[in-house]
């Protein structure tokens, strides 16, 4: 089953037309209307006129997410506010957040390509479509929600948390579709063991999962616990959120909506292609974006193209599931967060020394963070109270930088370990 | 069906296209839109070879056209409609019909039917009352459909049509997009050059917007009418009045 059966079974060659169409549009606009795109493609003396051939794109500079906070809030908007019918802003912080906007088009165009997605992972007009993203600034909740709607399934937008109503709701209107990050998946899986509830009772089919990284493993663990088809779907707030890219039921790999995202996969060292099939940093570029076109973003993500065809028959692209970061980014819970952003809070309290570690585990099936941080001797052999003071300032900060809870423990002076050369800030022990 | 990449040219040292990179895919309607001198005609008489491109690629029917004399890509399939009717004045309605069916004869085709010109006949009642007054005569609605019909009846593969409701009343305008959109249904493929944005792309099924000579905006017609940009440019919408309350 295809949404749209013409573009997603296009020609190679009718779909580079396309590309070359939609690329030339996108790059006249940026650099009549973004400042910030005119003045680097004149620093580089880049006459886009010259600029010819897909392959061409690769003369043009990249745009980094440390671009679009410089740019924060609406720098990098290619019309004007009043043309803006929705704002999100990626995961992450006051400061650190990056703003994106869509006009009614992008809208419209974000609701269909996400109606590919759902529809390759199995749903149908049929479907009731449970919604466990969270709902608000974060792509994630509408992104699918209005996609989910554009392709005519009975959508119940839910959002995140309070599992055992998930539950009751899933059994009482017979859900049929589970959309949310893989981890809460397995939490939800694991309650409704918890529960005693028998899973054959539901009527859940399929599940449509993403936001986070997750393993096959994992994903055998959601359809066997759960009984339903799990595949896996892309996309990142900064393009557009999802939709860029998902999984048909043959599940092997992401299927690229390739007609409107362009894609290169590079080696983040030398930021030159790499050879065809091999692994590197996805760059995107948006092809029809009016509100807020992005030029070769480096989206930080480690992911190969898969060329062969797929049995499906659509003839866009694969992308293997997103395989690590090239940064030091961490996704916890859907969130993303950067060790900077703790440490500049450790920083900030004073009685804490700039000595710490970040540890992420999955306990059952959520993300957990706990930060050890020195202290000084002095506070460290104080009475409880101020501890526990100190504690719950760190606490209170980080939640509010990172948006999440975070566990914090204070620890003896020259007790973590001492590395030679770069610190071991991160220690990463989930398994996924 | 068309597919043109990078395509440049101009008129002497004037460069009117810069970069235009377009396609018409068979059985679509497809509309050009922009403002007075952006590169719409100056795009359909590059196509046709009445100006020679500077650099670029055409492509009519999988044929590289870029250099062929104009007479050649008429044979081809590809007919032009063009600005101001030109039809042949001294000529009977009739006459100019035949002659419209000349690039056949060269394909080797038996000639002109009279299936052929009840064809054109049906979706022209009027031209058929007026058959054998002359072209000149007609007025300036009638002339339009003559050069549609003329075009017509060359079977053609792609109708090229410039500007066909300039100088027109409203009212002939109406007709006249009704007839365009009856083509497409009868399996035609259409470019149609307008300056009369809401019109063309009341009917395309995609559009492009031209922009001194560049592509600026493209995608599903019904998109481009939403578009604000185009709203503002070429619908003729004073949004900036309509947001001061």
């Amino acid at each position: 089953m295809y949404w749209e059966p013409e573009n997603e079974s296009m020609s190679r060659e009718d779909l580079e037309q396309l590309q070359l169409e939609r690329l030339e549009s996108t790059l006249n606009r940026v650099y009549m209307n973004v400042p910030f795109y005119r003045r680097k493609f004149d620093e580089l003396k880049i006459d886009i006129d010259n600029l010819r051939s897909l392959d061409d794109l690769r003369r043009l500079p990249f745009t980094s997410k440390e671009d679009l906070r410089n740019n924060y809030p609406y720098g990098l908007f290619a019309v004007p506010l009043r043309e803006v019918v929705r704002i999100h802003a990626s995961s992450g912080t006051t400061g650190m957040a990056t703003v994106v906007g869509y006009t009614r088009n992008d809208l419209k165009i974000w609701s269909n390509l996400v109606a590919r997605v759902l529809t390759a992972g199995g749903i149908t007009k049929d479907d009731v479509v449970q919604i466990a993203f969270g709902y608000g600034l974060f792509t994630g909740g509408f992104g699918l929600h209005y996609g989910a709607e554009r392709l005519g399934a009975s959508v119940i937008p839910i959002s995140s948390g309070n599992t055992a109503r998930q539950i009751q709701i899933m059994q009482d209107f017979k859900t049929t579709a589970l959309i949310c990050t893989p981890s809460y998946a397995v939490l939800i899986a694991d309650t409704i063991i918890e529960m005693g509830i028998d899973v054959n009772s539901l009527s859940l089919k399929h599940g449509l999962f993403g936001a986070e990284p997750w393993s096959d493993a994992m994903r055998e663990e959601i359809q066997r616990k759960l009984k339903i088809t799990a595949t896996d779907n892309y996309g990142l707030s900064e393009v557009m959120g999802p939709g860029v890219a998902g999984e048909c039921l043959e599940r092997k790999g992401l299927h690229i909506n390739e007609d409107h995202f362009l894609v290169e996969v590079i080696n983040p060292e030398t930021l030159e292609p790499v050879s065809p099939g091999e692994t590197g940093e996805l760059v995107i570029t948006t092809l029809t974006k009016e509100a807020f076109p992005v030029i070769r973003f480096r989206t930080r993500d480690l992911t190969r193209l898969i060329t062969e065809p797929c049995p499906c028959g659509r003839k866009f692209r694969k992308m293997v599931r997103v395989m690590g970061r090239t940064d030091d980014m961490l996704i916890v819970r859907g969130v993303n967060v950067f060790p900077s952003q703790i440490e500049s809070v450790l920083f900030d309290v004073e009685g804490t020394e700039p000595h710490y570690q970040i540890i992420v585990d999955r306990k059952g099936a959520l993300d957990a963070i706990t930060v050890k941080v020195e202290v000084s001797e002095s506070i460290f052999f104080d009475e409880m109270k101020k501890q526990n003071e100190l504690i719950g300032l760190i606490k209170k900060r980080l939640q509010s930088d990172l948006g999440i809870g975070v566990d914090v423990k204070l620890v003896e002076k020259k007790s973590i370990e001492r590395s030679e050369g770069k610190a071991k800030r991160v220690i990463d022990l989930r398994k996924i | 069906m068309l597919k043109i990449k990078n395509l440049e040219s101009g008129y002497g040292r004037l460069t009117v296209l810069r970069k235009v990179t377009m396609h018409v895919s068979p059985g679509e309607i497809v509309t050009i839109i922009g403002a007075n001198g952006a590169g719409k005609t100056t795009l359909l008489k590059t196509i046709t070879g009445l100006i020679r491109a500077r650099s670029g690629e055409i492509l009519f029917a999988d044929a590289d056209i870029r250099t062929s004399p104009t007479e050649k890509i008429a044979f081809l399939g590809c007919a032009l409609v063009p600005e101001g009717r030109q039809v042949f004045a001294p000529m009977t309605v009739k006459e100019n019909l035949i002659l419209g069916a000349y690039p056949r004869l060269r394909r080797g085709d038996s000639g002109v039917s009279a299936r052929d010109l009840d064809h054109v006949y049906g979706l022209f009642p009027r031209l058929k009352e007026r058959e054998r007054q002359l072209a000149g005569t007609l007025s300036g609605g009638e002339q339009q459909m003559l050069a549609i019909a003329r075009a017509l009846m060359a079977r053609p593969k792609l109708i090229m049509m410039d500007e066909p409701s300039m100088g027109l009343a409203p009212l002939i305008v109406k007709d006249i997009f009704s007839i365009v959109s009856r083509l497409r249904q009868d399996g035609n493929t259409v470019l149609l050059v307008e300056q009369n944005a809401k019109a063309a792309l009341g009917i395309a099924d995609r559009g492009y917007v031209i922009e001194t000579g560049r592509i600026i905006l493209q995608g599903d017609a019904e998109d481009l009418l939403s578009n604000r940009d185009v709203q503002r440019a070429y619908l003729g919408r004073d949004l900036d009045a309509e947001t001061k309350i």
